[in-house]
């Protein structure tokens, strides 16, 4: 067959194809990349510390009322929010004693905050559960449970990492490790701090707090 | 008040007559419900070097020491301590967010202001019964 002038020889035009190709499969890459990063949040399993940090309070779950909340429901406060699970025997109630110790330290201005305990361990710590459990705290300490999905999006929002590990010595056989931070959220939902039971005495968080509302 | 040395009752010395082991600060943490485990905790000293090696009571189906490990990841993850190393003459603290005594299976819960006993084995061969103040569920230590 000859190649009339102005028509493309078949190795260019095999050549095109294969540029085209790739030039997809690189579109296509980025894209899944992209996706799944925005899915994983990331790729970071580590809170963030400082600055307008894409933590956010953002929340569909059920609280210890059995009441179905989301963050509105805690819009006009700021919140003070901790990830554990009640099968644990001593960072969780040292954790929610010192939060209580701050509520108690903060007398009037606790209005304005919401103190919140969301589980890691939702099959577990079902609502009545978790009824009993805050109720020993604080009066004003609320609970939050749900479906696993729920669970994992509130973590997943707020950058909290957590894992069930296996261990015989354990309850059921299995602990929730987690990250044992104590996030100050603002009213409107926003990233303001993290905190860790142990990092300094409940007068002094207390303080910080009042100052900043 | 300073809850010191709340128990060196019954001591028994099957193999060795030298060793002496002091608790201090001992007290347990009440438990919201019986189904979940709780935290008993301790100051223990050896006039010998020594390990902690078994804690029973009667109203746990069993104790473990954990340990609590926080990695670069600033994730807690509790590490069981199958022989708790006790240094000569060094007191070895076990104190909320840190080492604790976990009790498992409870057979009621632990109530605010009642007694947990528990019984201490040593590497040593020696056996301690002690008894340690239940105290408030938000309770971060012996003192009032």
């Amino acid at each position: 067959m000859s190649i009339e002038p102005g028509e493309t020889p078949p190795e260019a035009r095999l050549l095109r194809s294969i540029l085209w190709g790739a030039v997809f499969v690189a579109i296509a890459g980025v894209a899944i990349f992209s996706a799944l990063e925005m899915y994983l949040g990331n790729g970071s399993k580590t809170v963030r510390y400082s600055g307008e940090a894409d933590i956010r309070s953002e929340l569909s779950l059920t609280d210890h009322t059995g009441q179905e909340v989301t963050q509105a429901d805690y819009s006009d406060r700021w919140q003070l929010v901790f990830f554990g699970f009640t099968n644990c025997p001593d960072i969780c109630p040292t954790t929610l004693a010192y939060m209580s110790s701050v509520l108690d330290l903060l007398g009037d201005d606790a209005d304005q905050v919401a103190p919140i305990f969301i589980t890691v361990d939702p099959a577990r710590d079902t609502v009545p559960v978790m009824a009993e459990y805050v109720s020993v705290f604080h009066p004003r300490l609320i609970g939050l449970t749900g479906t696993e999905a729920q669970v994992a999006e509130a973590t997943r929002n707020f950058r909290a990492w957590y894992k069930r590990t296996e261990d015989d010595s354990a309850p059921d056989g299995y602990f929730m490790a987690h990250a044992g931070h104590i996030y100050l959220m603002r009213p409107g939902g926003e990233f303001e701090a993290v905190y860790q039971e142990g990092g300094q005495p409940p007068e002094a968080l207390a303080q910080e707090i009042r100052k900043k509302l | 008040m300073k809850i010191t040395t709340l128990a060196t009752a019954l001591t028994l010395w099957p193999f060795f007559a030298s060793a002496d082991v002091t608790i201090s600060d001992g007290w347990a943490r009440a438990s919201i419900l019986a189904s979940r485990p709780a935290a008993a905790y301790l100051t223990l000293t050896s006039n010998q070097s020594d390990q902690l090696v078994a804690i029973t009571t009667l109203i746990a189906g069993n104790v473990t020491i954990h340990a609590v490990e926080t990695g670069g990841d600033d994730v807690s993850r509790m590490v069981k301590i199958d022989a708790l190393d006790l240094p000569s003459g060094e007191p070895v603290t076990l104190a909320p967010g840190s080492m604790h005594l976990m009790l498992m299976g409870l057979s009621e819960k632990l109530e605010e202001g009642t007694d947990l006993p528990l019984i201490l084995t040593f590497a040593s061969g020696a056996r301690m019964e002690i008894s340690v103040p239940v105290l408030g569920p938000g309770a971060m230590g012996p003192k009032e």
